[in-house]
């Protein structure tokens, strides 16, 4: 069997491999002293992968020549959109740890762990793996390098308490997830004979048996649980707030990212001849998700824990286009994954720029009373991100919605969309919350640190995104997402 | 003029200028943002010069596929471009009611204005569904911060109540826009304007586009959210919501409700009909009772707006006419009316009615414009509220008498109010010492009055400016309406007409079967004249 073909479809995975095998040397002799060009040097290789991704995104790729290793891996358009995304946010966790890390923030280690940067390259080709799983084997595997990975970086503050515990949670409930996931593919397995997805997919044609019916029911609430959808999503809030900002910030991007791809792929390429047996599912937790991530969200004072909410309730808004079972519908939430990774990027390094003399980080709404008066330009960009995620146009997070929305509408499901876009008001009334906090209340009257370059740069960069000028984006987003979900549907 | 993107210059102007407001100190923020203010109002006369009355319906009109899912296209008719001009003509003035009683945080407030400014515009000049809704959903970010930021004492509530009543009513309107273009594979409005959709899908469609504009009209009961807004508002907001954004409401049920579902609008005109006739009455008699002075003036906007929405359903050219004019009278009169209050609440910092007293005696030209106001509110002949509710009501008075008879007590009970308010303001004796200390209006402050009182006096003598522009478009718009137009009980069926006199002999050639008719039908009176 030639392997070249398959080495040169997974060379950002080989990249990001190599690299980070070499900065684990590094990382064990020089220590944490080398933290900082560790995180330098895993930064430029996730750029260099993103930028071996841009013929592949330009043309768009899909058919037999995009499959590796006898169909193990199969690298299409669909599968370097979500790539490319998930690079991009992890170069924007690695931006932001060090000045983290180094101060008061972190507890009483003030150092950046060298390992912090190799576990996100780790995760990353974990991640790469899921996006472009083409067989439950390596879909498998890719998810555990991904879990394991993210598992260690939620506890990476060892002598913090709270960061201890979120791993721990993590952990337990992850591996819980793994299980019935893993339960659910023998049973897959063993209705259907195979594990490559053509082969399932093949399997599950005509009626379906009772036990192949479970097998999907487990596999999707397996990736619910990855996806943090209602009714698995009760880890999300204590994680993301007892985790460091700079792995939360991670975590509400890019494995979001890649569990939301990985869902999609499996229900359109695995479940893509069973619809009616997922869609329904499906639909509820989109829902669901909406709904309680919007209530959730109220009573929040801790903003980790809103964001935390507000990514459940934005995962509902993203099922909803998954829901919708068609290319229009998967075009929608690539756009909508996109925005979204934008608006919580922007959110997290808006949070993490908020902070005291000492370093220490602003966490509750107390903190950050009156932000607008004493820092004005983190304000107003904050207020850019929370308008932008409740979908107020003009702002960006208005297109995302307004994208699955219109897929929605289209393939006829009114009624859905119509409950769907009445609960997205809820969730406006915690987002306006931020934006009274900040600009109508007197300040606190704490006195706020200084910002390094690199969190302007990726606050501003993301604040142009999602402000009115990213919708002359639209039109380049929308061809590169139509080509993905295309790719996606080729089996069909 | 061809050629020049005159709309998105428009737009523009104001646009340059609250990103410079936002980096500029206090008063050079001030100056920026009355310079942009004045030279959008001049190319607003300059769109209105060169608007060609009985050219095409829509003209300076400029499109470009910027973005995905909907273009950027813009263009006016006749009602649109009455609709930016009231907007342009508004914005001056509300940044000088707010030049001195806005102190802190200057450049953002006149920023927030004149980014209220570029989307008003964008609203009305939008000809593609899905940028109109962005304009008119962009709006509540900047009212919710000047509301929010620079209100007064229970702003909070205002401001999360005015906006989750907006948002949860336009929701659903989007959901319509989508089926809605996805049925006539086009975002395009005028062609939407022509297209016909399926009865049955009209109902749910209509449903959901009043969802939005009933709360933005706002019409009974949906109304609640105005009197806090405006009352918490700073005067300029107060201005600018009820000048301009309540005719959002207006403006979404003529540019949209009316001729994109015309069978439904028919079909639910009752509906209007009967929440617009409880809110005269009822807005009519709570304004009455008011002790706080924008509170009353904000309860008469729900008044007055409810003879619009019965003029516009009335389903004819009086009617529709009627209630364009009374929208743009409203939005300055009531408009007017809010600097009047916020003239007198920035030297004496309430609004509570029994503060004032005698204000005719300390400041007479004072009175005076605030009289001219009342008066126009109440619809004196002469003002630019007479004409329009004249023709609104005479339009009714063709659909239903009944709606007519119920809509014109709301005129009698404006009177009431609004006559009862200026006698406990100004008349009377002075029974406050600081009231009465009070001095007369400033010149900054007759700049303010000035304009918009001849501009009530124009519209009031010499309608036919203002209904010149758009009389081609209504009559467009009646056309299409005549097919759905509700049967109407004060038209009656017209017979034969006689051919002499009801009292004359007729029976001259007697004799045969006369008797047998005795009905005494016209044609028996002809057979009779042979």
């Amino acid at each position: 069997m030639d392997f070249v073909p398959s080495f040169a479809l997974v060379a950002p995975e080989l990249l990001l491999i190599g690299a980070g095998l070499v900065l684990l040397l590094v990382a064990a002799w020089g220590g944490d002293k080398a933290a900082r060009g560790i995180a330098i040097a895993a930064a430029a290789a996730l750029f260099g992968a993103g930028l071996m991704l841009v013929p592949g995104l330009h043309v768009g790729v899909d058919g037999p020549a995009t499959l590796a290793f006898g169909g193990l891996i199969k690298v299409d358009s669909f599968a370097l959109f979500a790539k490319a995304l998930i690079y991009l946010a992890a170069i924007g966790a690695l931006i932001v740890a060090p000045a983290f890390f180094n101060s008061a923030a972190a507890g009483t280690e003030r150092v950046m762990r060298a390992e912090y940067p190799v576990l996100i390259l780790f995760a990353t080709v974990g991640m790469s793996i899921m996006v472009s799983a083409n067989d439950f084997m390596s879909l498998y595997l890719g998810l555990e390098l991904n879990s394991l990975s993210a598992y260690v970086l939620a506890a990476i503050l060892r002598r913090d308490t709270r960061s201890g515990e979120a791993g721990l949670k993590y952990f337990v409930l992850g591996a819980l997830a793994s299980g019935i996931l893993l339960y659910g593919m023998s049973l897959l397995y063993g209705f259907t004979g195979g594990t490559a997805f053509t082969a399932v997919r093949a399997g599950l044609t005509g009626e379906m048996g009772t036990g192949a019916l479970f097998g999907v029911i487990f596999v999707l609430s397996g990736l619910a649980f990855k996806i943090s959808a209602v009714p698995f999503h009760m880890w999300t809030p204590d994680v993301y707030e007892g985790a460091p900002t700079p792995v939360t910030a991670f975590f509400a991007t890019a494995p979001k990212v890649a569990a939301v791809a990985l869902t999609a792929r499996v229900a359109f390429e695995v479940f893509g001849g069973q619809v009616q047996a997922w869609q329904q599912i499906v639909m509820f937790t989109a829902l669901a998700s909406i709904i309680f991530g919007a209530l959730g969200a109220i009573g929040q004072e801790n903003l980790k824990r809103l964001l935390a909410y507000s990514s459940i309730n934005n995962i509902g808004f993203i099922l909803l286009g998954l829901a919708v079972a068609n290319a229009d519908g998967a075009s929608a939430m690539l756009v909508y994954l996109f925005i979204y990774v934008a608006m919580s990027l922007g959110s997290f390094v808006a949070l993490l720029m908020l902070r005291d003399d000492e370093g220490a980080l602003f966490e509750t709404f107390a903190d950050i009373r009156g932000l607008s008066v004493t820092r004005p330009a983190i304000a107003w960009a904050l207020l850019l991100f929370m308008f932008s995620l409740a979908g107020i146009p003009p702002l960006l997070g208005f297109y995302s919605k307004f994208v699955v929305f219109q897929a929605t509408v289209e393939a006829g499901l009114i009624a859905f969309g119509a409950i769907a876009i009445a609960a997205s008001v809820i969730g406006a009334f915690y987002y306006i919350k931020f934006v009274k906090v900040m600009f109508f209340d007197e300040p606190a009257g704490v006195v706020t640190g200084k910002s390094g370059a690199g969190h302007w740069a990726l606050l501003g960069l993301t604040a142009l995104i999602i402000s009115p000028l990213g919708y002359l984006l639209t039109p380049s987003l929308t061809d590169l997402a139509d080509k993905a979900a295309a790719s996606l549907f080729l089996a069909v | 003029m061809e050629g020049l993107p005159i709309l998105s210059l428009m737009m523009l102007v104001p646009l340059v200028g609250a990103a410079a407001c936002l980096f500029a100190g206090a008063n050079a923020a001030r100056w920026i943002a009355l310079g942009a203010t004045l030279v959008t109002f001049a190319l607003g006369i300059v769109l209105w010069s060169n608007y060609v009355i009985g050219g095409p319906q829509w003209q300076f009109t400029e499109k470009a596929e910027l973005f995905a899912g909907f273009s950027y296209a813009l263009g006016i008719d006749g009602i649109a471009l009455l609709l930016i001009m009231l907007s342009v003509f508004l914005m001056p003035v509300c940044i000088l009611a707010s030049w001195d009683s806005i102190e802190k945080r200057v450049g953002e407030y006149m920023a927030a204005f004149l980014f209220m400014e570029v989307l008003m515009i964008g609203t009305f000049a939008a000809q593609d569904l899905f940028l109109f809704y962005v304009f008119f959903e962009a709006g509540l970010i900047p009212m919710y911060l000047i509301i929010g930021v620079w209100g007064g004492d229970n702003r909070i509530y205002a401001s999360y109540k005015f906006f989750l009543y907006t948002l949860l009513g336009s929701v659903l309107m989007l959901i319509a826009m989508f089926w809605m273009v996805a049925e006539a594979g086009t975002s395009d409005i005028p062609t939407l304007m022509q297209y016909d959709f399926p009865p049955e899908a009209q109902t749910w469609l209509w449903l959901a586009f009043f969802a939005s504009f009933a709360v933005k009209v706002p019409m009974w009961p949906l109304h609640t959210w105005l009197p806090d807004a405006h009352v918490q508002a700073p005067t300029a907001g107060s201005v600018i919501l009820a000048g301009v954004l309540l005719k959002l409401g207006g403006y979404g049920f003529i540019r949209f409700s009316l001729p994109m579902f015309p069978e439904a609008s028919a079909e639910f005109a009752w509906l209007v009909f009967a929440l617009s006739m409880i809110a005269v009455v009822y807005t009519s008699l709570v304004a009455l009772v008011q002790a706080d002075m924008k509170k009353l003036i904000a309860y008469s906007s729900v008044a007055h707006m409810a003879i619009v929405t019965v003029g516009l359903f009335a389903f004819n050219v009086q009617g529709l006419e009627g209630a364009m004019i009374i929208m743009l009278s409203h939005g300055l009169v009531s408009g007017a009316l809010f600097l009047c209050v916020g003239v007198i609440y920035d030297r004496l910092h309430t609004r509570e009615i029994a503060r004032y007293g005698g204000l005719a005696i300390n400041m007479p030209y004072y009175a005076l414009f605030f009289l001219l106001f009342t008066m126009a509110s109440i619809g004196l002949p002469g003002t630019s509220g007479f004409v329009g509710e004249f023709l609104a009501l005479a339009g009714i008075y063709q659909t239903s008498s009944l709606v007519a008879l119920v809509s014109t007590t709301g005129i009698i009970l404006g009177a009431a109010y609004m006559l009862y308010l200026y006698r406990r303001v100004a008349f009377g004796g002075q029974t406050n010492e600081d009231a009465a200390a009070m001095p007369d209006i400033s010149a900054r402050e007759w700049v303010m009055m000035a304009p918009i009182a001849a501009a009530v006096l124009w519209m009031g003598v010499y309608p036919e400016s203002f209904l010149a522009p758009m009389r081609a478009d209504i009559a467009v718009l009646d056309a299409r309406l005549a097919a759905a137009a509700p049967a109407s009980d004060a038209q009656l069926a017209p017979g034969t007409p006689r051919a002499e006199a009801a009292n004359a002999l007729s029976h001259q050639g007697a004799g045969h079967e006369g008797m047998d008719h005795a009905g005494g039908n016209s044609d028996s009176a002809k057979e009779g004249a042979h």
